[in-house]
Parts: C-alpha cells; sequence; structure tokens
C-alpha cells in the first residue's frame, strides 16, 4: 500500500522514513521533533527571508543540468549543507534522489525544488534549487524545470566531459534563456582534465575557459563559491505582483498520505492558504488546502508571491488534475492568458502487459490505477492475446519509462509479468484514404495499404571520435540519415541523425554503447513522422497465429526478424508428439520456416517399488506446470518460451535434453 | 543415488493404521529385500549401494588390501542382524493381519554378493516368519560373475525359483561405459547353471548407451533370444543425477543419451523379441508366456502390498506408502534399538491413489480398464486413439454396450504409445 508513496517528495515524513536505514532515520527523527517553523540557521544564513516576503530581487532560481553520474545528487546535498538546510549528521547520501529505483540507478526521475537560505555580501538570499529529470524520456519534463528557473548550473564531470544528453539539456536552457553556469566536478578525482573540457565546456556555450567552475561535490571544495556566482550571474525573477496570480506546476506527484502534491513557481500576483484555484487547461477548480516550501521537508507558509517556488496541496488524488506545465491562477480572479509551453503527455513506445499467472489481472489493474495516479504519461487500455490471455497495452514516454514501470509493477506489487515487444505508433492509410491508428501489431490492417507513417526522432550522439565509423553504420542499419556533425573538441563529436524511433526502441542504446566501448551517449526528441515500406510479420505454430510475436518492421528487415524469432522458437518450445511447423510471413506469404520434430520417446523404462512415489510426484508438478502452459492450436507453449522468446536476446540456447 | 522422497515422519513402531491394514484382504503380498552392497559401483547407477570400501572406516581396512571384497562378511552380518530384525518387525505391525507371502524379490545391490547361505538364510527367514505360498515365487537379482553352478543350485535348493541376471548387454565396448566388468560369456554359463537349478532366468538389458549403435543392441538382442531365458527386461539408460555418468556427460566426455535413439531401440528390440515369440506385458517386460511374467513386479503395478526390507528399501500397504533409511549403518542400528527404520511415508489421497492406478495401470499390455478412468480421463481416450497412442480394438471394440461390452473397454499402449506412455498417462488424468 505504501508503495505509492515512496515516490513522495519529502511531503510525508512517514514515507521518507522508509527508505532511510536506520542510522540516519534517528537523526532525521531528531531533527523532526525540534519545532522548527523555518530551517535553523547556518554560519551563511542568518536572517532567512520568509516565504510570502521575499523580495524578487532576492531570489535565485536555478536548476542542474548534469549526467548521470556526473555528481549532481551529491553537489546538490553539499549545497543544502552549506547553505545549513540539512545538518551534517542528518545527511544521507543523494538526500534527493528518495525512491529506490531511482537511488539504485542513481539516477532522478521525479523534480522537487529546495529553498535554501543563503547570505552574500551580508545580504539575505533565497536560493531555489530546482531538481531535473535526468533522462531522454522525460525532456517535457526537464523542459518545465528549466522554464522554472532564470539559470542553470551546466555541471559535467572532469574526468567524463559533456554527454549528449547533458547537450541537449544544455541546448534546452538556451532555448529557454538561462543564465548557464559551467561548472566541473570531481575535481579531486585523479583522472580529472579539468583543462580540456573547460575548453569542450566554454566551446559549446561561448564563454572562456577560465569561467568554467571548479568544484568537488564529495570534498565541498568550491561550493561556496559556486552558491556565491549563482546569487551574482543568475538574475532574479521578474514578475507583476499585482497581476492576477500565475503559477506554472513544474512537477506533480502523488504521495499516499497527502494527495497530489504540485510543485508551482509563481509567475505574477501570489498564491495564498485557503483560497481556491483553478488549473488554465482542465478548468478545473480546486481549494488550497496547504502552501508551503521544501527545505527540505516541507514547511507551511503564508503563501507564495512574485518569482517563488514552492508547493501546494489540494488534495485531489490523481496527477491527471495536476498537470505538469499547466498554469494555476485564482479563481475568483483568474488570469485571461496561462502561461506558454503546456502540452499534454504523449505516449511514444508501446507494450502489451499481461500476468505470467492470468488470475494476477485485476491486481495489474489495481496496480496501473495506483501507478497512474503518481505518472501522468502514463496510459493503458485493456487487450486480449490469444496468446497471453487478458491484459493491457500501455504506453510510455520511451524505454526508461517502459521499464521503470514494469520494475514498479513486479517489484511493488509482486506482479510477474510478460511484457511484448515495445512498438511506436503508426498511422495506416488505406486505399480508400481511411487512416487507422496502430499502437499493437495485431491492429494492422490486412486488406490494400495506401500508406503507413512511422514516428522519427531527432537523435544526437556524442561520442569518441575513433568510433564515428561505427556509431554511422549502426544508425544507417537503423535507417538512420545523418543530419549533421560537428566536433566538440578534436576527440570528440556530436553526431544528429534522424532516426525511426521504432529503430531506437529495441536495443539501439545498448547497441550503441557496445560498438563505442560504453563511450558513446545518446538523446533524441520527436521529430515528426515519415512514410515507411513496413509490413507486420506474423509468426505462426503449426498455421495459428501467435498475436503476441507479430512485429511490424521494414520490409527489408522481415525476413531477418522471421528467421529469427522462428529459430528462437524452435530452440524454445519443448518437442510436442506430433510435428509443429513453425512459419514467418507477411500476409499469405511464407518468409521463413523451422520445423520441432516431433517427441517419440517420454515413458520411463524403469518403474518399480520406489520409483512409483518420484513418478507420481514427477506427474503432480507436471499438473502444477501445465497451469504455466499456453496453447496455440494444439500446440502447448510454456510461459518460459514466451518470456524469452519476447526478451531482447538473440541467441537461445538449445533446449537441453529433450 | 536418487533422494528420499518427500513425506510426513513415520512412526517409530512402524504402525500402520486399521485402514491400512484392511487393505491387506486378498491382495497377493510380496517381500522386497535390499541387499546395499556391491564390489564395484557402476558408472551409471544410483541405487542404494556401496561398496565394503565405502563403507568401512580406512584404518579398519585390512592395509594394502587390493580385495574389493575386504572387510565384507563384518558388514553382511550386521546387514543380515538387521535385516532379519525388521522382518519380525514387519511381523508385529502386520500382527493378526500378515498374510502369507506371494513373491519375495531379492535386489540389490548384487544380493549374490552375499555368501548363497545368508541369503537363501533370509528367504528362509521370511518364510519361517509369514509363511510362503506352495507355489510362490523367490526371484534374486544375480551377476553373472558372481554365481556358478554350484552356487546356483544352492540357491534353488535354499528356495529360490528365479534368477535375474544383469547382461545390461553382450557388446564389451558397450559394458566398458557402463563400468560392467563381466565378461559376455560368463553369461551363457550363468544361464545354463540356472537352468540345470531348475531356475526360471530372466536377462536384464540396457540401451541407449552412449556409443551403443543400432548394430550393437541388435547383437545385444540376438545373443539374448540365442540363450532362450524365459523373460526380457529392456531398459532405456537414464542418466540419473549425481552419477559418474552424469558427470562425464556434462564434461562432454560422452554423449547424452537421446530420446530418439532409444525410441528407435526400443522399436527394434519389439520387433525382434515379438518374432522370437516375446511379446510386452508391461512396457520394459517381455515373456513368451505368461506363466513367465515377473509375479511380485506385476505386484507393483497393480496397486498391490509389499513390504521393503533393507536399507532405503520402499514399502506400500493399503495406501500408505514409506521408504527406509539409505545408509547401512544408521538402518543397522535403528532397528538394533528397537525402532523401525522408515525415515518417512506417505498416506495416499484418494486423488493420488487415482493417479498411481492410471500411471502403473496403462504400462500393462493387459490395460487398464476405462471404468478406471474419471469422465476427463474418458474423454480424452478417443483422442489418444486418432493419435495412434492407443488401442482402437480394445479401447472402442468389445461388445455393444447394451450387453455390457462397457465394461471390457481398456486403455491398452500401442507400440508408438508405450514410448509415449507419459503423454498418454496425463491426457487420462485430464491434463
Amino acid at each position: 500500500m505504501m508503495v505509492v508513496g515512496l515516490r513522495s517528495a519529502g511531503v510525508a515524513p512517514g514515507a521518507v522514513r522508509r527508505n532511510v536505514p536506520h542510522r540516519t532515520d534517528r537523526a532525521a527523527g531528531a531533527r523532526r521533533r525540534r519545532p522548527a517553523r523555518y530551517p535553523p540557521l547556518s554560519t551563511l544564513a542568518r536572517t532567512p527571508l520568509a516565504p510570502h516576503a521575499t523580495p524578487p530581487q532576492r531570489i535565485r532560481n536555478f536548476c542542474i543540468i548534469a549526467h548521470i553520474d556526473h555528481g549532481k545528487s551529491t553537489l546538490a546535498d553539499r549545497m543544502l549543507q552549506k547553505t545549513g538546510v540539512v545538518e551534517e549528521r542528518a545527511m544521507r547520501a543523494q538526500y534527493l534522489d528518495r525512491m529506490d529505483i531511482e537511488r539504485e540507478r542513481g539516477i532522478t526521475i521525479k523534480s522537487q525544488a529546495v529553498r535554501m537560505p543563503f547570505e552574500s555580501g551580508g545580504e539575505p538570499y533565497v536560493l531555489n534549487m530546482i531538481d531535473t529529470p535526468g533522462h531522454v524520456d522525460f525532456t517535457y519534463e526537464v523542459s518545465r524545470s528549466l522554464a522554472a528557473c532564470e539559470g542553470a548550473v551546466l555541471l559535467v564531470d572532469a574526468a567524463q566531459g559533456i554527454e549528449a544528453q547533458t547537450l541537449a539539456n544544455l541546448y534546452l536552457a538556451m532555448e529557454n534563456d538561462l543564465t548557464i553556469i559551467p561548472v566541473l566536478n570531481k575535481i579531486d578525482l585523479p583522472a580529472a582534465q579539468p583543462d580540456k573540457f573547460a575548453e569542450e565546456l566554454a566551446g559549446l556555450i561561448g564563454c572562456e575557459p577560465e569561467d568554467c567552475l571548479r568544484v568537488s561535490g564529495k570534498t565541498g571544495e568550491g561550493v561556496e563559491d559556486l552558491l556565491e556566482e549563482i546569487v551574482r550571474q543568475i538574475p532574479p525573477p521578474v514578475g507583476d505582483p499585482d497581476a492576477p496570480s500565475r503559477a506554472m506546476i513544474f512537477d506533480s506527484v502523488y504521495d499516499s498520505y497527502r494527495g497530489v502534491v504540485t510543485y508551482v513557481r509563481v509567475v505574477d500576483g501570489n498564491l495564498n492558504p485557503r483560497e481556491r484555484i483553478a488549473m488554465m487547461s482542465t478548468k478545473a477548480t480546486h481549494e488550497l488546502l496547504e502552501i508551503g516550501v521544501i527545505s527540505p521537508e516541507p514547511v507551511k507558509c503564508d503563501g507564495l508571491g512574485v518569482g517563488e517556488v514552492g508547493y501546494l496541496i489540494t488534495g485531489v488524488k490523481d496527477v491527471r488534475q495536476s498537470r505538469v506545465g499547466d498554469t494555476v491562477t485564482n479563481q475568483a480572479k483568474p488570469a485571461t492568458q496561462a502561461l506558454g509551453g503546456y502540452r499534454d503527455p504523449r505516449p511514444m513506445v508501446f507494450s502489451g502487459l499481461y500476468p505470467i499467472d492470468g488470475s494476477d489481472y485485476p491486481i495489474l489493474r489495481d496496480a496501473l490505477d495506483k501507478l497512474k495516479l503518481n505518472d501522468a504519461a502514463l496510459v493503458y487500455e485493456p487487450e486480449t492475446s490469444a496468446a497471453l490471455g487478458f491484459g493491457f497495452r500501455v504506453g510510455f514516454l520511451g524505454m526508461l519509462h517502459l521499464e521503470i514501470v514494469r520494475e514498479r509493477l513486479e517489484r511493488e506489487f509482486n506482479l510477474d509479468l510478460i511484457s511484448t515487444l515495445p512498438n511506436v505508433e503508426y498511422d495506416v492509410t488505406l486505399e480508400d484514404g481511411s487512416h487507422v491508428e496502430v499502437t499493437n501489431p495485431s491492429e494492422f490492417p490486412e486488406g490494400k495499404i495506401r500508406e503507413v507513417r512511422e514516428p522519427v526522432v531527432r537523435a544526437t550522439v556524442l561520442a569518441p571520435s575513433d568510433f564515428i565509423g561505427a556509431i554511422m553504420e549502426l544508425c544507417q542499419q537503423r535507417r538512420g540519415t545523418l543530419r549533421g556533425m560537428d566536433y566538440l573538441s578534436p576527440e570528440r563529436v556530436e553526431m544528429r541523425y534522424t532516426l525511426p524511433l521504432a529503430e531506437i526502441v529495441f536495443d539501439f542504446f545498448d547497441q550503441l554503447k557496445s560498438k563505442t566501448r560504453g563511450y558513446a551517449s545518446l538523446d533524441y526528441e520527436p521529430d515528426g513522422d515519415q512514410v515507411a515500406d513496413l509490413v507486420k510479420v506474423d509468426i505462426l505454430l503449426q498455421g495459428d497465429q501467435v498475436d503476441a510475436f507479430s512485429s511490424i518492421v521494414h520490409r527489408d528487415k522481415a525476413y531477418a526478424y522471421g528467421v529469427l524469432m522462428a529459430e528462437k522458437l524452435r530452440k524454445l518450445i519443448p518437442r510436442q508428439q506430433f510435428e509443429v511447423p513453425i512459419q514467418a510471413a507477411i500476409g499469405s506469404r511464407i518468409i521463413a520456416r523451422e520445423t520441432i520434430r516431433a517427441i517419440r520417446k517420454d515413458v520411463l523404462a524403469k518403474c518399480y517399488g520406489g520409483d512409483i512415489s518420484r513418478k507420481r510426484k514427477l506427474l503432480e508438478k507436471q499438473k502444477e506446470g501445465k497451469k504455466r502452459m499456453k496453447m496455440v492450436g494444439r500446440v502447448e507453449v510454456p510461459q518460459e518460451a514466451f518470456i524469452a522468446a519476447l526478451s531482447n536476446d538473440a541467441v537461445v540456447p538449445e533446449k537441453a535434453g529433450k | 543415488m536418487p533422494r528420499l522422497p518427500d513425506g510426513d515422519p513415520a512412526p517409530a513402531d512402524g504402525a500402520l493404521d486399521a485402514q491400512a491394514l484392511a487393505g491387506l484382504a486378498g491382495v497377493p503380498f510380496g517381500m522386497y529385500l535390499h541387499v546395499p552392497f556391491c564390489a564395484t559401483r557402476c558408472g551409471y547407477c544410483d541405487f542404494n549401494t556401496y561398496t565394503p570400501r565405502e563403507l568401512l572406516a580406512p584404518t579398519r581396512a585390512t592395509p594394502g588390501a587390493t580385495d574389493p571384497r575386504a572387510g565384507l562378511p563384518s558388514l553382511v552380518a550386521s546387514y543380515t542382524d538387521a535385516a532379519r530384525a525388521e522382518i519380525d518387525l514387519a511381523a508385529r505391525v502386520l500382527g493378526a493381519d500378515a498374510p502369507v507371502v506371494d513373491t519375495i524379490f531379492v535386489g540389490g545391490g548384487t544380493p549374490t554378493l552375499l555368501p548363497t547361505a545368508e541369503l537363501t538364510g533370509l528367504v528362509g527367514a521370511v518364510r519361517d516368519t509369514f509363511g510362503l505360498r506352495p507355489d510362490a515365487e523367490v526371484t534374486t537379482e544375480a551377476n553373472p560373475d558372481s554365481v556358478d553352478e554350484a552356487s546356483l543350485a544352492a540357491l534353488a535348493e535354499g528356495g529360490i525359483t528365479r534368477v535375474s541376471l544383469g547382461m545390461q548387454s553382450a557388446v564389451p565396448h558397450v559394458l566398458g561405459v557402463l563400468d560392467r566388468t563381466h565378461d559376455p560369456a560368463n553369461v551363457a554359463r550363468a544361464v545354463r547353471g540356472a537352468r540345470a537349478a531348475g531356475l526360471a532366468v530372466s536377462l536384464d538389458l540396457i540401451y541407449g548407451t552412449p556409443g551403443e549403435s543400432l548394430q550393437d543392441w541388435r547383437a545385444s538382442l540376438e545373443a539374448v533370444l540365442a540363450l532362450e531365458p524365459d523373460h526380457v527386461s529392456a531398459y532405456a539408460l537414464v542418466v540419473e543425477e549425481g552419477t559418474a555418468l552424469a558427470a562425464r556427460v556434462r564434461r562432454g566426455a560422452v554423449p547424452a543419451p537421446s530420446d530418439d535413439d532409444e525410441a528407435d531401440k526400443y522399436e527394434l528390440a519389439d520387433e525382434l523379441l515379438g518374432a522370437a515369440g516375446y511379446d510386452w506385458y508391461e512396457v520394459s517386460n517381455f515373456t513368451r508366456t505368461s506363466r513367465g511374467r515377473c509375479r511380485h513386479n506385476e505386484g507393483y503395478w497393480a496397486g498391490g502390498n509389499w513390504w521393503g526390507i533393507g536399507p532405503g528399501a520402499h514399502g506400500h500397504v493399503g495406501g500408505v506408502r514409506w521408504w527406509n533409511v539409505k545408509h547401512p549403518a544408521r538402518y543397522a542400528s535403528m532397528l538394533a534399538a528397537g525402532d523401525s527404520p522408515a525415515a518417512g511415508r506417505e498416506a495416499l489421497t484418494p486423488e493420488q491413489r487415482h493417479d498411481e492406478r492410471v500411471l502403473l495401470g496403462v504400462r500393462l499390455a493387459d490395460g487398464l480398464p476405462l471404468s478406471d478412468l474419471d469422465a476427463r480421463g474418458r474423454a480424452a481416450v478417443a483422442g489418444l486413439v486418432a493419435d495412434g497412442l492407443l488401442d482402437p480394438g480394445a479401447a472402442l471394440g468389445g461388445r455393444p454396450a447394451r450387453e455390457g461390452g462397457e465394461a471390457q473397454r481398456r486403455a491398452v499402449l500401442t507400440l508408438r504409445g508405450r514410448l509415449l506412455a507419459d503423454t498418454v498417462v496425463r491426457a487420462l488424468l485430464g491434463f
């Protein structure tokens, strides 16, 4: 039940406590017991400014743009510590990443905003650090976080240099006119090459190499200078305090105790407790039950004024009622124009999710309903597969989103799932001019087709220049078109491609990593669609189509797909008492064929005294195993065969023994 | 060695409840005697058997002794004392319900590693304690190397009526892979000696040994037929976990037996044995006349009752199955303490008894009466006939239903069905 709360942004102390190791737990509890309406003072901030009473010129809103592993969370922790927001002894590594999966993978999925008091030149300031999600699937969320800031810290590992995704977010920040402060992190590492990468950064953002700050999140070196530079360089927010209130939602998180917690940045006017607010895209209205700031635990306040960042609680239970990018206004005195940039989350990748045990279907449905409360991008509808039974077709922002959702379903709801091969959405135009939107290969029309359009992405690959050839070869295989190539330095190159989304959802990133010995990084964003020569390949077992294995592929790759699947299945499906042909077909044309030979002997040779119990127990086990068999026509297919056939592994070992 | 099954704990006194004892009435009763000793262990064998060397602490073995039988007499003495104690225990447990014994089967291990007098002494103990029917079948397994004309005569004298010789193959390189050391010529001598002593003779064969060609297998079958035994058992080689052979297969030193190859060899066996007048009466057992069948084994397949004497032996009475501890020392010490040597037991549920009845009955040439099947099982019969797994005449023929023809219908495996008996059993059990 608590599972959903794990994602809470520190709003429910109970939820947080669960994730904290015991030792830290006591320290955190001690801190909470103190009646601290305002955060404790630090040497750096003696006279904190209260929310709602902070002049905008004393506010600095910034985010940190960094690649996974480049030390963003550690730096953020250090800032919390230096500003006295978190005491040293209460410090837990990477304080801001709360969710289990985030902590394990070292990535941040959901952003948060922490208000830090800071004193510079004898004057008090408020620094709002807005954390940004760090993965390609969440580009839109990143863009909203950036839109809530006036500046960005561009954080780059001094031993590794900038990565594709960081570059993409940097461009996004530059498009949003953010002030960029380049920072090289991990200067304490022996492998650090700060001079080299300072050159690279300077080239990218048009500054001098010596403008790059050098810090170590680990030792704290340079962090105070960075805080000073944030105050000095980043402009204060600008807004009209007397205009109708407008605040942008840059994050929205479901907490099982408090309902949806909405993170906003006030642009104009102000938001106050107990007033009624309206969401400008959905027109929904809510009462503001609570308003506050995160420091780093939630602290109620008297309201939020121009330029301030904080959280709202309205009692709604579904993040869909509080959408990222939407504008919050006062219901009684509404703004006429919403802030720009809102868009509905659009799923890009689809996969069928089926419980291995069919009786778990209601659990899967409830689990998806629960996850949806916290994930506005998650869409799904029930579907039925002849081979896999009852399940859901689920839409995701991308592959990481898919993996995270699947992992949470398995981990938090104890579900064993089969997911079908991920696919994208196709727009099929029939001869008569009508359109069919295909999110599941089995919906692909059988009749005459005029054209099929597939989504494409604009992809950026950053890699050492040694690997240009390998990357070009891979992108070529994946039907990519080279758009441009730039050297970031003599050794590093940025390559820009247009690629069909379908070609990168499967194992493109893995392939890219393996062909570049792990050095390449990838970023992509949707870039419309294109006409493509696509066909549906069906897989037939003894003449019966297995819907779960149908796939929409480019005509040039249909044969390879057919051969691969037929061979995989021959190795995975146990021999039956009759011969089972496996065929791959485009429509009625067979393009590949394998045969599972009939089994000729399964009898146990000896069956005397002690053999009888053993044999009976074996039968009882087979009876149980039968429940994990799916019938395709007369062919018994074990669940494991479906799972293995739908996995990414191209090579399957031969069945052992029989 | 196969692990003992998981079951419930067995009571220290070995007692059986009244319901199980009630199952003794009117059903043949057998005694199985397990002799857990071999001079050497064969690489394919996972039976509960030990060499004297394995059982005796190194200090007690004669230093430098190369005789694999060194130390055997003390082991035999301890074993026969314990076995006699278990025969007494069986009599106590069965009490007034104790039936007269119909069949005895002495298996192993290598029973003929025991001095003949000790072996026949155990048979005598059963006869003295329970009584033995005049026409009782008393079989002992024998290694062709460890019997001669005199010992076979002594066995017959001591009450043995039948010997089952572990011939396995007539081809030296096949015997070599199986670690069988006997000289193929000894088999013929043993058969002649047994015949001369008036004993019925069964020969055991193994097919599918790595490296055995179809021609090798034909040679073994022809050698068997030349000896004109009363009974032939032919077993597909199973590579059992934990055996030396399994390790060799895993290492890739020898190929794993293939089901397809074994199917070919079974079909050849059925053809050659059939042509010589040996018909199957159980999947792996062939005989020329119904009198040649092994009645003791038929008891297993018919759900009969038997007591298993010896380490690791299994018993069954009236729906209760149990099994003894495996190690001879532990077996002996439990009996010396006056306790039952049973390690565990299980009381079969009606569903389990049904499953066993089907899985055992279907292996027999006499077949399984369709009236023994539940509705799902009966519904599967037509499909199995259509697939060529069940004999159409036996399953669908007979007199019309109104003349009671239904009652005579039986599930009898075809040749293809015998090889796919597992498939048939699953279908007849409705899954």
